[in-house]
């Protein structure tokens, strides 16, 4: 099974690079490529000038990483997992408090509570600090909100952009992808191939359709009128709003709306509106399906 | 016809109570979403009402049954699907079919029509010999969802069934769910996508054991004055930043 | 050297945390003492006799009434050709024969009688305890008579001597009843080094720590030793417990030298752990790693190491594959410093193949230990 195929990708300094992809997408084969841990079987790549096959030992001195499954020793506590991880590391809690002081602070008042006891945002937050208590170059954070409430996700999200601005460069991976938004620049990937490089606006910009939120009172039944029309390309739900693009040969907003009025659809709303990354993602899927 | 009636229920576990005193019904047919921040108490909540957990106090009946005193009579009547476990990975698609009809009671000279239905509902015809874990996610999770409803149960509890599941794939599971509420099954599912807390047909949203808000989507984004589903969750999430223990 | 200790320190942590685990790990080589030491230790009460007597004299008379009055013995049978012996103590219906010589009074008297005794050696603590009634029995008859011969004033030149032999069929050598320190010994310490090694390292890789350590300055030797060292202790503590427990319960001396037997010790421990480093190395889950330890190291180890059975009764194929086990050529040498007292000289192979098999596997561990997770 090929895992990834022909990734190439550059990660500025300072920079939040989000790799946006459902799982079995590849993502945790490319961060443990990335992390020294697996060999690629073909392809090159350099972190900071060293390279990732000979100067392993550089780069693993240089990152932070926290795998998908928060890596903690459940048996220890939150004390004695930072200082097991500062040790690791030849550094010492004292040493680089101010970087993780914003994290750890909050899960201090815990600092002598089993990790295993943790609830997930805590979990996360001691990760994230153990993760970053040598004050690496690089973090990689591989999926570090999926299970994570909505709440906990934006506070992880504050969290990095705090980082980002004490100059560490960020490489994280989510399903969510409404996270996209949160990054510098992203890339959108599917089946072990990037489909899409950019800034976030830069995806959205290059969306090749209009795209109009459509709405009514029973939103199942106008999924299906919708998809009866041979001039809706596509048709998506989001939420409490039905996405669709149109094929204007076939098809105008105009015509359409009558259309749906005459089905006898009430409180019809249609309006165009700026795509969202997940548009754009289901876009370039049915693209590369078809 | 309210197949969940749920009254103070409430859960202890030593000095820390998980779930505080909830009441709550949920109508038959109806899509009802249960959120809440990690920790909150959704899952001990969810354990009590599958029959896997004793209340401390209050009580409350699933598909007619009382939690309490009738769980293996509870545990007939509902399906359950999480994102942890669901299907055997090394066995094959209709083998797990197999098993999970066995399981759920259907009658042995019934099964093989039963696999041949719910092949061809998930379009699956092509797949049946696959192992499952070769499949895809979201295939796997809807696959999971049709075994959970297997026994056409009265009621269906999904626990984050499409976390990590591709945008797509996402969506046609939420087909998958609708059509069952048509057919009547009720469907009482977590997530942490908030556009799936807008499919549902009301939501419920849990903070430090209680539930601080129940109502239709729509309902609560007014009564909070916001845009979004996302909006009233972290409106409620925030204020209990005790939520966190 | 810091982040070593912090490393074995946090091994300890998790150790002493696993409170059941650790009870069960202390109290695991004194149940097996018990259960070998005593357990095989059957009572011999009313063991029956088959006796072969062709003198049919006086002193055989008086023998065999001596043996019937014990609380030990019962005269079942007497045999009336020495061919019978075989037969009736494979068929189980006696548990000892005793064969007389011709002639027995008079040759008693000239100082020369013997008497053999038969039994069944493949279960050679009762054929021991069996052998030790009937010698001391007989023995006692052999003193009355040489005190009868002096009080009447005969001649003391030529007291009545019985020579008295044993004869174990099926275990002539009678290792069984020596193997059981020696057995425990080599099984506890394969399970604390082997199999609790293999667990924790592979415990790390389930729970997804070790690809944070990986992703780390850390040397993985230092990962290796710092897992090691904390069952390395646990082993000098049970080895400490089986020692003391053998000497002062069971009875059985430590014949040669203590020094000796622990450096013994250790070359075994240190086997072990490279085992169980490399069974860790190769088994993607804690489950592997303990089905592999208990399936192709401890049982065989249980089976075919002379814990139970003896090697030499073995079929020839078992007897091959016991000897790539490494707890045999343990098991053999402690039996030979602890109970025949030899010194290193003696025991030079068992210390040579040992030393290779240590160093074999802990090259193949630092081999196979890879850098990264493939």
């Amino acid at each position: 099974m090929q895992a990834l195929s022909d990734v190439s990708f550059e990660v500025e300094k300072g920079e939040i690079f989000g790799l946006i992809g459902p799982d079995g997408a590849g993502k945790t084969t490319l961060f443990r490529i990335l992390t020294t841990l697996i060999l690629a079987d073909s392809g090159t790549a350099t972190l900071n000038g060293w390279d990732m096959v000979r100067d392993y030992r550089k780069i693993r001195d240089n990152v932070g990483y926290m795998p998908g499954r928060f890596s903690l020793y459940q048996n220890m506590t939150v004390e004695e997992n930072l200082n097991f991880f500062a040790t690791l590391f030849h550094t010492t809690i004292a040493e680089n408090y101010d970087l993780v002081k914003d994290i750890y602070s909050r899960i201090e008042p815990f600092k002598k509570r089993m990790a295993g006891k943790l609830s997930g945002g805590m979990k996360q937050k001691l990760a994230l600090s153990c993760a970053l208590i040598h004050r690496p170059l690089v973090l990689f954070l591989d999926e570090p909100t999926t299970g994570i409430d909505p709440m906990s996700r934006k506070e992880l999200w504050a969290m990095l952009r705090g980082l980002k601005s004490q100059g560490i460069t960020i490489v994280v991976s989510t399903p969510y992808m409404d996270e996209a938004m949160l990054c510098d620049r992203i890339a959108l990937i599917q089946k072990g191939k990037i489909m899409s490089i950019d800034t976030p606006q830069g995806i959205i910009g290059r969306f090749p359709q209009k795209v109009f939120a459509v709405k009514a009172d029973n939103m199942s039944r106008l999924l299906s009128s919708l998809r009866e029309y041979a001039g809706v390309r596509s048709c998506h739900t989001f939420g409490e709003f039905h996405h669709i693009t149109i094929d204007n040969e076939q098809l105008t907003i105009d015509s359409l709306r009558d259309a749906l009025v005459e089905a006898g659809h009430k409180n019809l709303e249609i309006k165009e509106i700026v795509p969202t990354i997940e548009d754009c993602f289901m876009e370039l899927t049915s693209e590369t399906r078809a | 016809m309210s197949v969940i009636k749920v009254e103070n229920l409430t859960k202890h576990f030593g000095n820390f109570i998980a779930v505080n005193n909830i009441t709550f019904q949920v109508e038959k047919g109806e899509i009802f979403g249960f959120l809440g921040v990690n920790g909150a108490g959704k899952t001990t909540a969810m354990r009590m009402l599958c029959g896997l957990s004793q209340p401390t106090s209050g009580s409350g009946t699933v598909a007619g049954y009382d939690i309490a005193s009738q769980s293996e009579d509870v545990k007939k009547h509902i399906g359950y699907m999480s994102q942890k476990f669901a299907l055997y990975e090394d066995l094959k698609v209709w083998e797990n079919m197999r098993l999970y009809a066995g399981i759920y009671g259907v009658p042995r000279s019934e099964i093989p029509a039963v696999i041949d239905r719910m092949l061809a509902a998930l379009g699956f015809e092509s797949e049946k010999n696959t192992l499952v874990k070769e499949l895809p996610l979201g295939w796997k999770q809807k696959l999971a969802f049709s075994v959970s409803i297997i026994h056409r149960p009265e009621i269906v509890f999904l626990d984050e069934p499409t976390g990590g599941v591709d945008p797509a794939a996402r969506r046609q599971f939420w087909e998958f769910i609708y059509k069952a509420a048509d057919e009547g099954i009720t469907v009482f599912v977590t997530t942490h996508y908030m556009d799936e807390a807008e499919y549902c047909h009301r939501v419920s949203i849990m903070v430090d054991g209680r539930i601080e808000a129940l109502d239709t989507p729509a309902r609560l984004k007014q009564q909070f004055s916001v845009a979004s589903m996302d909006d009233v969750f972290t409106k409620l999430a925030r204020k209990a930043e005790g939520g966190e223990q | 050297m810091k982040t070593f200790f912090s490393f074995v320190k946090k091994e300890f942590l998790y150790i002493f945390r696993d409170i059941p685990t650790m009870i069960i790990l202390l109290l695991f080589p004194i149940l097996m003492i018990i259960l070998f030491g005593f357990g095989i230790n059957t009572e011999v009460r009313d063991t029956r006799v088959a006796v072969f007597d062709p003198s049919r004299d006086v002193a055989t008379q008086e023998l065999v009434n001596r043996l019937s009055a014990s609380e030990y013995f019962v005269i079942d049978r007497y045999l009336s050709d020495i061919s019978e012996a075989e037969k009736v103590l494979k068929k189980g219906n006696v548990g000892l024969v005793v064969v007389f010589s011709n002639n027995f009074n008079e040759n008693m008297q000239r100082g020369s009688a013997s008497v053999q005794l038969i039994t069944d050696g493949s279960d050679p603590n009762t054929a021991s305890s069996l052998a030790n009634y009937a010698t001391a029995i007989i023995n006692q008859l052999a003193v009355d008579h040489a005190q009868l011969a002096t009080n009447v004033g005969g001649n003391n030149s030529r007291l009545p001597i019985i020579n008295c032999q044993f004869k174990l069929l099926y275990n002539p050598t009678m290792k069984g009843a020596y193997n059981t320190v020696p057995g425990v010994l080599g099984l506890v310490l394969m399970l604390i080094c082997t199999m609790m090694t293999s667990i924790s390292i592979a415990r790390e890789k389930e729970t997804g720590t070790m690809e944070v350590l990986l992703v780390s300055p850390v040397k993985p030797i230092t990962i290796i030793l710092s897992k090691t060292a904390p069952y390395f202790v646990l082993s000098l503590v049970n080895l400490a417990t089986t020692l003391l427990l053998s000497i002062f319960v069971l009875k059985v001396p430590v014949a040669g030298s203590l020094t000796l037997l622990v450096g013994l010790a250790m070359l075994f421990i240190f086997l072990c752990l490279s085992l169980g480093v490399l069974i860790s190395i190769v088994a993607p889950s804690q489950i592997v790693a303990m089905l592999v330890s208990a399936v192709v190291m401890m049982m065989p180890t249980i089976l075919l190491a002379g814990l139970i059975f003896p090697v030499e009764n073995m079929p020839l194929i078992l007897q091959v594959i016991a000897q790539i086990l490494p707890a045999k050529w343990f098991i053999e040498a402690v039996r030979n410093v602890m109970i025949k007292g030899v010194g290193i000289s003696a025991i030079s192979q068992e210390v040579l193949v040992l030393s290779g098999m240590a160093v074999m596997f802990l090259a193949m561990s630092v081999k196979k230990f890879n850098k990264r997770i493939e």
